[in-house]
């Protein structure tokens, strides 16, 4: 699905478990994709489909007693080696602490998290905590850094920001600190942008400033962003290419487009069916998918979506686990139903 | 506005105020006007839909209805089951009493909602119980109806929260809120906290009851696509005050107030072909202690002009009632020379 010669991120059967005492959470089970550069990445899923875990570990910020248990996450480094050609990175294989690592996290991939309010601290202004991230990466005077905090916070279009930047977070509304946020993950020039559900927190007109500023900035800067939401409609919105995940697994991906218009997976059928839509006739009942999501401990076997799945095939799908393969020239489909290849493990 | 027989609930001026207080004698220095001079009406059996961003007062005046808030001044005209018109904001705790059963509430977080030490027999059969069913043997029959009623196997009934999922649980808050067979049913953002994939089947879920046991819901939420699946008439409330209210298909195509308009282009569609999103509210909500003059919208306004920097819009019908329409009411200086493009 990626192109190996030009991706930016390339996540290979990326497997992240976390150890409980009560048993084993597969949270991401065997995850492939690749972002390229100025690509807008989407991973659409409900709770537990393992989308912010994968996140996570790209940032290696997984915490105990979660672990990365196999995989490959490549990142294309900004800076050359010796014979000029780009160096990649594999993160898994750094430890989560490294200076490697750190170096990496907030330079190379910026994080905007869900909540603004607990992603700043409260006994640091905004200013000295943006600075903070800007002289730890860049090697600049702090009043240089202060200078850049502040283009940034011009660029995010917060207004008075000489006196924003000598603000605590708390002093700010919901739809500021997220440009705040915003303007610190950008702070760096990260090629790779991770946005973690970033407008589930605040209200749909702020949501809307967000999210044409995220992509306005995503445009002059060429930085990739990886879209993580449930919110079908601000994928369709923002990304360019979407992965639909469900417990730990890929179920499809494709471009916008085909996977909106032609969705394959009866997943992603049946989800996009569900949600009520500003076009559809109101007050009639919406197709729905039985049953709900089962407990991370006790996954089905065989596809994990077979107890739900209307096109479910006996002694097949609840037998064995399909692999993601590709179906047409842009589409890849993890289902029985269009090929009969399964995960080998 | 009208007073026609079937009108269940009708508010009148409703205002809930929160003193803010200062310094060493607590001294009231001025009021957060949660909800200022809210009027509005629900007819049997329809779904009025409460919509609005956060801070914008839904819930307060849903809760003022429920007499969960006492409301700083306005009317609240309910008409019980006996026919009597009463008015909410003036009864007493022991008045209210007999009422409490005929509006109930269903709560937005599945999880926060259900005391996690009670089964389910208790959840659901206590308000039986509050209300007077004392017989043991009549409320496990009840809940077990119930159970059965919202979609659920009256086996759980012995089960303890913990052991559903959130859609399971918000299941379990509506059967408890219809164990008493109440009429007015108040809904604060019944399934944003839930999965898209069990969003609707809850949706359906309130979609059956309502016709089969004549429910009337004030369904009060932020997402517009599922306000718009489930409602009849929708209210938008900006800064304390509801600035539209109209029959929904009718205000969602044509509206009438610059801020419906604005929170209208704001909804992100799921279809990639169709781009939202176009126009830009500039600005921040203002605070309901510190309202602006004037128009609490005028400074995000696009289309404001001076009389709107001076005189507050009065909240008027536009277009009369016609049949199967219950008016479209809205608060602008300028709403009858304003085109707003609407969706769908």
């Amino acid at each position: 699905m990626d192109n190996q010669s030009s991706f930016l991120l390339s996540v290979r059967d990326l497997k992240t478990y976390f150890f409980m005492d009560e048993g084993v959470v597969k949270a991401v089970d065997g995850v492939t994709f690749g972002v390229n550069p100025g690509q807008v990445f989407g991973i659409v899923g409900e709770s537990g489909c393992g989308k912010s875990v994968t996140m996570k570990a790209v940032l290696r910020i997984v915490e105990p007693p979660g672990r990365i248990v196999n995989g490959q996450i490549l990142l294309r480094c900004a800076n050359k080696d010796v014979s000029g050609c780009d160096t990649v990175v594999d993160l898994a294989k750094l430890e989560a602490n490294s200076k490697e690592m750190r170096d990496i996290r907030g330079a190379e991939i910026a994080l905007i998290p869900q909540e603004p309010m607990a992603a700043f601290s409260p006994v640091h202004t905004v200013g000295d905590q943006i600075i903070e991230a800007i002289t730890l990466h860049q090697d600049v005077s702090k009043r240089a850094a202060r200078g850049i905090a502040l283009q940034m916070f011009k660029d995010v279009g917060i207004p008075i920001p000489e006196q924003r930047l000598d603000e605590f977070s708390w002093q700010l509304s919901g739809g500021l600190r997220q440009r705040a946020i915003i303007a610190m993950a950008l702070s760096c020039h990260p090629r790779l942008l991770i946005a973690d559900e970033p407008t589930t927190a605040v209200d749909v007109t702020t949501q809307a400033q967000v999210l044409r500023l995220l992509r306005r900035l995503q445009e002059q800067r060429n930085a990739a962003i990886i879209f993580i939401t449930h919110d079908l409609g601000v994928i369709a919105q923002m990304a360019d290419y979407v992965m639909v995940m469900y417990l730990g697994l890929v179920m499809e991906e494709g471009p916008v487009d085909v996977i909106f218009h032609a969705p394959k997976h009866p997943y992603t059928q049946a989800l996009l069916r569900s949600i009520p839509t500003i076009t559809m006739t109101p007050r009639i009942n919406l197709p729905t998918i039985s049953g709900s999501i089962p407990h991370p401990f006790n996954k089905p076997r065989g596809c994990p979506f077979h107890p739900r799945c209307e096109k479910a095939m006996a002694g097949k799908c609840d037998v064995r686990v399909p692999a993601l393969q590709a179906i047409g020239e842009k589409q890849a489909v993890s289902c029985f139903l269009f090929h009969d290849v399964e995960v080998t493990t | 506005m009208t007073a026609a027989t079937q009108t269940l609930l009708e508010v009148k001026n409703l205002k809930k105020y929160f003193p803010i207080r200062k310094g060493f004698f607590r001294k009231t220095v001025g009021n957060v006007r949660a909800v200022d001079d809210v009027s509005f009406f629900i007819n049997d059996g329809e779904t009025l839909g409460l919509v609005g961003e956060s801070g914008c007062g839904k819930t307060t005046a849903s809760r003022c209805i429920l007499r969960a808030l006492v409301p700083t001044g306005g009317e609240m005209i309910f008409r019980s089951k006996e026919g009597q018109f009463v008015d909410l904001a003036k009864l007493t705790r022991a008045g209210l009493h007999p009422l409490r059963s005929q509006m109930q509430m269903i709560f937005q977080d599945p999880y926060g909602s259900l005391n996690p030490r009670m089964t389910l027999f208790d959840i659901v059969g206590e308000p039986m119980y509050v209300n007077g069913m004392t017989n043991r043997k009549e409320r496990v029959e009840r809940v077990a109806e119930l159970l059965r009623l919202v979609g659920l196997r009256p086996e759980y009934m012995q089960r303890y929260p913990h052991a559903f999922s959130g859609g399971q649980r918000q299941r379990i808050g509506i059967a408890r809120a219809l164990s008493v067979n109440p009429r007015l049913v108040v809904a604060d953002e019944p399934v944003s906290a839930l999965d898209v994939s069990v969003q609707a089947q809850i949706l359906n879920l309130m979609l059956d009851l309502q016709k089969r046991l004549n429910l009337t819901y004030l369904f009060v939420a932020h997402n517009l696509s599922v306000v718009r699946h489930i409602c009849d008439r929708v209210a938008v409330m900006y800064v304390g005050k509801i600035v539209e209210m109209a029959n929904t298909l009718e205000l969602y195509a044509a509206p009438k107030h610059p801020y419906t308009a604005a929170l209208m282009s704001a909804v992100p569609v799921a279809d990639p072909r169709i781009k939202t999103g176009n126009v830009e509210l500039k600005g921040e909500v203002p605070s309901p202690a510190n309202p602006p003059p004037g128009c609490y919208f005028h400074p995000r306004c696009e289309f404001a002009v001076e009389v709107c920097h001076q005189d507050a819009p009065v909240f008027r019908e536009i277009t009369p009632n016609h049949q199967g329409d219950l008016g479209h009411f809205v608060a602008c200086h300028r709403a009858d020379e304003l085109k707003l493009p609407g969706i769908a």
